[in-house]
């Protein structure tokens, strides 16, 4: 077994894991964070993507050993207490989910994008995009959502 | 979907890492990921020891010494696009970054990984292969300098013995009046490419070309120079006749696998555009 100490939306843990341990599995059954979703567990779907380090990754394809030392953020870590962000009431408005099993994912990535970039090209958005997975509602819709979501900025 | 269960040790630094190497256990390096744990999850590789490398001290640094690049192996592909002096000296280097995976996947995944794994569809090798990189390796028995052309032995094959570790790549200057092009085909945004051409164009005063390298990728068991390819074009202007000339030749040398037919028509058209590109792009 391997202590993990890291820091996961604010709050500290510490932890005993198997190396073998997946961080997306750890989230979910050690520190009982079930928005992270699991996916195809070979970072092709982007369900699991998390926040490490401020930048979004696969957490399927991080060992729970690596979490050692680091702060990560989860899409309960976006989320406000009892509301939603822009982007994900955007989500809302524009039908951009249907059965939400990709949105954590996508909420993770495009929060980290959007902080990035101001006013990105409906281009660059569809790039992002192209690295989630969405079996029901699809893109468009999406595209959409983040295009509300950035109409306010200057 | 998980891993079979391994030892897992995590130095700081590289002596340390080396001596695990040393242990003559069935161990693999762990770098980015992006590669290898995918491969864990499926259990294609069942290691009985990892030794993530993540936090090796000065592992990861970028930087330009005499005009000679040199990056450290766990440097983030991220890092490589993001970098001015990347940029600035091997624009080649960032483009073909941009090309791996999705920016997710290029914030963990690092150079020294895709080269060490040698997929024989990865840019950043080819890319290597066309800038004549050297790759440094170390052991607990000492250090070796190795060309690409030594390196890449076949599918997923590489020189490394069991105990060494690539630590840095080495990239030369580039010459006064060159351009630089990189072209590749996938089906799917972020897959990894079915063939595609790096390529380096350095001409004269008159705009003829002094010196030429091209290196594919998804062309054969490695990625591979061409040059018989490369010397057809020295002393020419890189225009569309040249260029498809080179193109069409290079699909004639190369030996990709299936779909054969039509990994060769790309080769031959990736190499074209990569050409003219880095023909257009040769600051007078």
């Amino acid at each position: 077994m391997k202590s993990v100490r890291v820091e996961v939306n604010g709050r500290s843990y510490e932890r005993d894991v198997e190396p073998r341990t997946l961080a997306s599995d750890f989230l979910r059954h050690d520190l009982g964070l079930h928005g992270t979703h699991v996916g195809c567990e070979h970072g092709v779907c982007g369900a699991c993507t998390v926040l490490l380090d401020g930048a979004p990754v696969r957490s399927c394809l991080l060992l729970a050993p690596q979490l050692d030392g680091c702060k990560v953020t989860t899409i309960e870590g976006l989320t406000p207490d009892g509301g939603l962000s822009p982007l994900q009431q955007a989500f809302q408005e524009c039908h951009a989910l249907q059965c939400g099993f990709c949105t954590p994912g996508l909420i993770v990535t495009l929060t980290a994008f959007l902080h990035d970039h101001e006013k990105p090209s409906e281009e660059q958005v569809r790039g992002v995009l192209a690295a989630h997975l969405c079996r029901c509602t699809g893109y468009q819709s999406m595209l959409d959502a983040v295009r509300r979501a950035t109409d306010g900025r200057s | 979907m998980k891993p079979v269960a391994f030892e897992y040790d995590a130095p700081r630094e590289l002596g340390e890492a080396l001596e695990c190497l040393s242990r003559g256990d069935e161990a693999k390096v762990l770098a980015g990921g992006q590669s290898l744990v995918p491969m864990l999850n499926f259990r294609l590789v069942r290691p009985s020891r990892l030794i993530d490398v993540n936090k090796v001290a000065g592992l990861g640094e970028i930087r330009s010494v005499d005009g000679t690049l040199h990056v450290g192996a766990l440097a983030r592909t991220a890092a490589l696009e993001r970098s001015a002096v990347v940029a600035t000296g091997w624009p080649l280097l960032r483009e073909a970054a941009g090309y791996v995976g999705h920016a997710v996947i290029r914030n963990r995944g690092t150079l020294g990984g895709s080269v060490a794994h040698s997929d024989p569809h990865a840019e950043l090798p080819a890319v290597l292969c066309a800038l004549d990189a050297l790759l440094h390796v170390r052991s607990k028995r000492g250090a070796r300098v190795l060309t690409t052309d030594a390196f890449f032995q076949d599918f997923y094959t590489t020189a490394l013995e069991p105990d060494e570790l690539l630590v840095e790549i080495e990239v030369p200057a580039m010459k006064a009046r060159t351009g630089t092009g990189f072209c590749e085909h996938s089906r799917t945004h972020g897959d990894f490419a079915m063939a595609g051409a790096a390529v380096t164009v350095t001409t004269d005063a008159n705009g003829n070309a002094t010196h030429v390298a091209i290196a594919l990728l998804g062309a054969g068991a490695t990625p591979m120079r061409l040059p018989d390819v490369e010397k057809m074009l020295v002393g020419e202007k890189i225009a569309e006749r040249a260029a498809h000339a080179a193109g069409a030749a290079a699909a004639k040398a190369c030996d990709p696998p299936e779909p054969e037919d039509y990994r060769r028509a790309l080769v031959a058209e990736m190499t074209k555009r990569a050409l003219l590109s880095a023909a257009s792009r040769v600051k007078p």
